[in-house]
């Protein structure tokens, strides 16, 4: 199996002008391909500065980040964006849906970006609704869909570019627990599948879903544990 | 991403704020509608001019008698008769370039046929008269040299003295008319000409040979011409060389000394016809440039309405950076934005103003005079509006930061 991500010393500093805000203190972690990686920590801790590393929505201060093999840290903005969108599939908290648009052209969007003719935008689209089970919904906008049907089309166009790796930033934390847990079980079914997912979390209930948790506190990672992930609900009743 | 993909975008963005859109467009579409039908309606007011100096006769000359005084007290142009039939037949066979000479004399007399009378203008020329004036008859003739020579008592009637005597459309040629009881045979209907320049009705007049004139009609010394003598020239060129030549005669024949005053004037109607033209084409100018301020307040509506655009959509810009959207390519989809609505401006502007011009010509009836150039110029233009009022809009949307759009509330 081969590495997905490999960060290595990794700083970030958030210079306000009087002081500097140490967020990563020397990060290290690495992430095989296959599998769900929970991200937890307190707010403060530097998971979602992390996070954002991890997205090449943001760049270190310091250390190296190898996506895929590729060395990132050299890269301007413009071959970022390429790379975002061949190798990174996001999930959002507040689902991040354009209003007033179908749900086949949101899912669409990222193949937009990588110029794919109308045509197979539409097909790829479509099948990706459909494996998150929205393919009657196609053309509904998002208002009017359920916060859990919203987060399944934010999850189809997370799919629909085929990317390397899926990071979800704390997928549920909009949603209501049922919801949460139909959700982590279609994630669940994904990352089986072959899936690499990076999912940030604060509650354990989530992070229990993934097979290898990194704990974060201060900037740095102060626990990594490989754990089978236990099938629970937020109320602590195991789901067959 | 190609360039159809992010028109295609631009257009669906645009079509989730329909209103808005609209609202912005209509600035351009004022502007370019305002473009379009001024500089058409000056094209129609030039035309206009050109048509009514062109009527009046083609490269003339008007030489007038010079001005009386008695003590103190000068008279106009033509109160002292100073030109002579001499003057006239010299002008015609000495002075280089020019190609008919007419005299002018005109008297308001009652005319009486088929047992009606109208009081109206009659006129003694030549026959040139009608060719510096380009003006046939409908029917029968126009004297000829030898009728003048002979004296003859024929007349040539304009259409209202014809619509006033004898009825509307009746041809008159061959009947009788009696002009202050002198019984002239009608030889001629001259073509409806309409009104002139100064609003005269041009058809209500009759013409008779000078020749008769001077015998039957005016009094006064018979040696001078009791009017102006209208020359044309043989082209446009010939005119300032023909004007200078008939001065020189006239200084010649009146036997005026150099340094003493002309006892007569010559009068270019090119140059008043011209001067007319720089007047009609000011006047476009101004309203043209009125109409491409309210365009670049057109331009400035899309700007602001882009940048209220850019911070509304700040969190669809980091989404879509996060998606793989480039700054290029954000800039470019907000370019575009810009340039749909400055271009839909454009095309409607140029339909409106068309329609404008169309309905303002026909109450003025002037020519319409539409220029195609115009429309692709207007356009073209607002999509530069487009652009340059696009720009800055563009460009901030293209440097947010994703992390920090994403997080925008």
């Amino acid at each position: 199996m081969g590495e997905v991500i490999r960060l290595k010393d990794i700083t970030r500093v958030f210079d306000t002008g009087q002081i500097q805000v140490h967020a990563l203190r020397g990060v290290s972690l690495t992430v095989e391909e296959g599998g769900c990686l929970a991200i937890m920590g307190a707010s403060g801790s530097g998971k979602s500065t992390l996070m954002n590393i991890l997205g090449l929505l943001d760049r270190p201060t310091s250390g190296s980040y190898h996506l895929v093999g590729e060395d990132t840290s050299r890269l301007d903005r413009n071959r970022l964006a390429g790379i975002r969108n061949r190798t990174i599939g996001f999930v959002f908290q507040n689902f991040n849906l354009l209003a007033r648009t179908s749900a086949l052209e949101n899912v669409e969007l990222p193949l937009l970006y990588r110029g794919v003719g109308a045509r197979e935008r539409r097909r790829l689209a479509l099948e990706a609704l459909d494996r998150v089970g929205l393919g009657d919904r196609a053309n509904h906008a998002p208002n009017q869909l359920s916060g859990g049907q919203q987060q399944r089309v934010a999850i189809a166009r997370a799919l629909v570019a085929s990317p390397s790796v899926i990071l979800a930033d704390e997928p549920t934390g909009n949603l209501d627990s049922s919801t949460s847990v139909e959700i982590m079980r279609f994630f669940r079914g994904l990352v089986d599948g072959g899936l690499t997912m990076v999912l940030v979390t604060h509650e354990p209930d989530i992070a229990a879903w993934a097979e290898r948790v990194v704990e974060m506190k201060d900037g740095q990672i102060v626990a990594d544990r490989r754990q089978s992930p236990s099938v629970v609900t937020p109320s602590g009743e195991a789901v067959p | 991403m190609t360039i159809i993909q992010t028109v295609w975008v631009a257009g669906r963005a645009l079509l989730r704020n329909k209103m808005r859109s609209f609202l912005t467009t209509l600035g351009i579409v004022i502007g370019v509608a305002a473009v379009i039908s001024m500089s058409a309606i000056g094209a129609g007011a030039r035309a206009r001019v050109a048509e009514a100096f062109q009527s009046m006769g083609s490269n003339m000359l008007l030489v007038f008698s010079g001005s009386s005084r008695t003590g103190g007290m000068r008279g106009g142009a033509g109160s002292q008769p100073s030109l002579t039939w001499d003057d006239m037949e010299d002008i015609r066979e000495q002075v280089d370039g020019v190609k008919y000479v007419a005299p002018l004399m005109a008297v308001g007399a009652q005319v009486q046929g088929n047992g009606q009378n109208w009081q109206t203008s009659v006129r003694g020329t030549s026959v040139d008269y009608f060719a510096i004036r380009s003006w046939a008859t409908d029917s029968g003739e126009l004297f000829s040299d030898q009728d003048n020579h002979r004296g003859a008592k024929v007349a040539v009637l304009g259409r209202t003295v014809v619509t006033n005597l004898f009825g509307e459309g009746v041809d008159a040629v061959g009947e009788v008319v009696r002009i202050n009881n002198i019984p002239f045979q009608v030889i001629g209907i001259a073509a409806a000409k309409g009104s002139s320049a100064r609003g005269e009705d041009e058809d209500d007049a009759v013409f008779v040979p000078w020749k008769t004139f001077r015998a039957k009609l005016s009094g006064g010394l018979q040696q001078f011409i009791p009017g102006p003598i209208m020359i044309s020239a043989e082209s446009p060129e010939a005119l300032e060389a023909s004007r200078v030549g008939v001065e020189k005669l006239l200084r010649v024949n009146h036997k005026i000394r150099p340094g003493v005053e002309d006892d007569f004037t010559v009068r270019n109607l090119s140059e008043m016809a011209q001067a007319q033209q720089e007047g009609a084409k000011t006047m476009t100018s101004l309203l043209a440039g009125i109409a491409l301020v309210s365009l670049i307040v057109g331009g400035i509506g899309i700007m602001n309405i882009m940048l209220v655009s850019v911070t509304e959509r700040t969190r669809e810009i980091g989404l879509r950076m996060a998606l793989g959207a480039r700054p290029s390519t954000v800039m470019f989809q907000f370019l575009i934005e810009s340039v749909v609505l400055s271009v839909i401006g454009g095309l409607l502007g140029v339909a409106c103003g068309i329609g404008a011009a169309k309905y303002l010509v026909s109450t003025f009836n002037w020519p319409l005079l539409i220029q195609p150039e115009f429309s692709f110029l207007a356009v073209g233009f607002s999509a530069l509006v487009g652009v340059t009022f696009g720009m800055y809009p563009a460009w901030k949307a293209s440097k947010l930061d994703p992390i920090q759009a994403l997080r925008f509330e």
